[in-house]
């Protein structure tokens, strides 16, 4: 005979009582596997409150947390590839991009806009790693080249968001000569003597890392960001062992002197302003920002 | 002489002309005849072959264990070279050879990468595969070049940049991102010259230039077509394939605008005949070198960066 006798049958609560929790309520971390409500996680931005993993957000998140009120004017924001090589593997090249388009809600792997980060005027190019893992094909060079150019032209600072498998495939030595041009538009903004932040976040290989991601006057990493040219796999198959723990990321490369630091996501904007402030004359900063200085 | 798969009839025709010539030179039989007609098959043969080569086939062609390699071009066509090491900083990258040579009797910086002969060789110069050192040690010779006012010529010819645990600490992408920044803006005239494979980054690392030149059985892309069949079609199988859809020969280069002429090579493939290659690159470098010569430092940089920046197509539609 049991302790205790049950005296209804069953679990009675009806369906329709039943508490309801709508998807996406709660996020949990790949890294620790924290649960926290998504709401708190994204007011974090999209960073883990238990372990501080920064989860890989686009270019609508970041034009979010870098413009004053999400404020900017997009550049180029209809530029489309087209397939000068035909591609073909396993689907056409325009049926691949079409794909990505309606899985991404983007054009392209990039994204460009100018606005304003604490009030002084900024270009910022984001790449975006939900479109064909954020390859660079010609779109993504020329709206970067293109950004450079607006910066050097309004003498205003340029940022470039990296977040990139590398070049793409199925625009092939097009794809490579991307590198090419960025590099060479970011040598004339040198020359104007315009600051050039390159931030990178997790993942930039490749050739995007071969060129202008690691040609910041400051190169500036999120934590734990992996950044390289070759990719680990490639890597590990080469040297048939395992890798280092650590290897590629973002404190490797500080440790290695690529990397000037690593910013806490909610520290970046803040943090950049400030060093730009330090180093661009007035003349270079907006109205708004002179007559703050008369003001004060 | 090693013969390439798709070379097979021509091997054929060569040992039947070997046995002739050996009765021919035994004195009893006179086969001069068959001999000469022999030759002229052989001729025509490699003709046909020559005449339809498949992207693969000229992939085949630009790794070559004969074709010459840098310091063979080097050897070939200059005097005087003073070869140069190190980059300054940690060491001296095998798989990057230059100097100061006379091209006749212009002076000129001349550097590339460099493949080894034998399986030690290759090793020394780790298959031609740069390290970030290599990359850093060839703009030290550029930047040297800028600064005695000499025109540069770099021959490209390599599998890609190394890839290794040693690379990436030392900043592999830096290195090539660092000479693609200060390649476009050298002062003095800057030809550059595919010899044998252009694998991606690795190739461009010391490929941005005011002439950009192919050699007619080489190739140039983004990745090599293993790769490209492995990473696409998961598989090494499809690399006929992938280098059909990548377009990685020197006539799809010219027509996609991306470099600015093709040289010919002998018949047959610059190991056929080195000599004449040798000879024909020369004069080829020569009227390059002549184009470029009046050019001012200015004008130099402007036309460089504007070529590099129309590379490309896109379209600007609304959608």
């Amino acid at each position: 005979m049991s302790w205790f006798k049950r005296v209804k049958e069953g679990i009675l609560t009806k369906t329709q009582d039943k508490k309801f929790t709508p998807d996406g309520l709660w996020y949990q971390c790949p890294e620790c596997k924290s649960p926290q409500a998504s709401k708190d996680f994204v007011a974090n931005n999209w960073v883990c409150m238990t372990c501080d993993h920064h989860e890989r957000i686009g270019s609508v998140e970041y034009f979010n947390l870098f413009f004053d009120e999400g404020k900017f004017t997009e550049l180029d924001a209809h530029m489309i590839s087209a397939d000068p090589l035909e591609f073909v593997d396993s689907k056409p090249y325009p049926a691949r991009i079409a794909e990505a388009r309606k899985k991404s809600g983007l054009l392209d792997a990039a994204r460009t806009a100018h606005g304003k980060m604490n009030g002084s005027k900024i270009v910022i190019a984001c790449m975006d790693f939900s479109f064909v893992g954020g390859s660079m094909g010609t779109v993504v060079g020329e709206k970067i080249a293109r950004a450079i150019d607006y910066g050097r032209e309004n003498k205003i600072p340029v940022m470039v968001i990296t977040k990139s498998g590398g070049a793409r495939m199925q625009e092939a030595a097009f794809s490579l000569m991307q590198m090419a041009k960025t590099s060479a538009k970011l040598a004339l903004l040198a020359q104007d003597g315009i600051p050039y932040i390159s931030y990178l976040t997790d993942p930039t290989t490749g050739g995007v890392t071969a060129s202008f991601a690691m040609l910041g006057d400051f190169n500036i990493a999120e934590p734990n960001a992996l950044i390289g040219f070759a990719g680990p796999r490639v890597i590990r198959e080469t040297i048939g062992k395992d890798l280092p723990k650590g290897f590629q990321r973002s404190e490797f490369l500080v440790e290695h002197g690529f990397v000037d630091f690593i910013v806490h996501r909610k520290e970046a904007k803040d943090k950049i302003s400030n060093l730009l402030s330090m180093i661009t004359d007035k003349k270079t900063r907006s109205k708004s920002d002179e007559s703050a200085v008369t003001n004060a | 002489m090693m013969l390439l798969d798709f070379e097979k009839p021509i091997e054929e025709l060569n040992e039947q002309l070997e046995k002739a010539r050996l009765t021919h030179q035994k004195g009893k039989v006179d086969m001069s005849d068959t001999i000469s007609q022999l030759e002229k098959k052989i001729e025509s043969t490699r003709k046909t072959i020559y005449k339809e080569l498949t992207g693969w086939q000229k992939v085949q062609l630009s790794r070559h264990p004969d074709r010459p390699y840098t310091l063979d071009y080097i050897n070939g066509m200059t005097k005087n070279f003073v070869e140069l090491h190190g980059d300054r900083n940690i060491g001296d990258d095998k798989a990057i050879v230059g100097g100061f040579a006379q091209l006749d009797n212009i002076p000129v910086m001349i550097l590339g990468h460099q493949k080894g002969r034998n399986t030690k060789d290759r090793q020394f110069r780790n298959f031609g595969m740069a390290n970030p050192e290599g990359y850093r040690k060839a703009l030290r010779f550029m930047k040297l070049a800028e600064k005695f006012n000499r025109p540069i010529i770099t021959l490209i010819d390599t599998p890609g940049a190394s890839p290794g645990l040693e690379a990436e600490e030392r900043g592999q992408g830096e290195a090539i991102a660092r000479n693609l920044l200060e390649m476009s803006v050298l002062k003095v005239p800057v030809i550059c010259i595919v010899i044998g494979e252009g694998a991606s980054g690795g190739a461009l690392g010391i490929g941005v230039g005011d002439r950009i030149a192919m050699l007619e059985y080489t190739w140039y892309s983004v990745i090599s077509p293993e790769s490209c069949s492995s990473i696409l079609w998961r598989s090494w199988d499809y690399k006929e394939k992938a280098a059909e859809v990548l377009k990685l020969t020197s006539d799809d280069m010219l027509n996609n605008k991306l470099i600015d002429r093709v040289i010919k090579e002998p018949l047959g493939g610059a190991h056929n005949d080195p000599e004449s290659m040798f000879k024909t690159l020369k004069t080829e470098i020569k009227k390059m070198i002549k184009e470029l010569k009046d050019l001012s430092s200015e004008e130099l940089i402007s036309q460089r960066i504007e070529k590099f920046s129309e590379m490309g197509v896109y379209s600007e539609e609304t959608v």
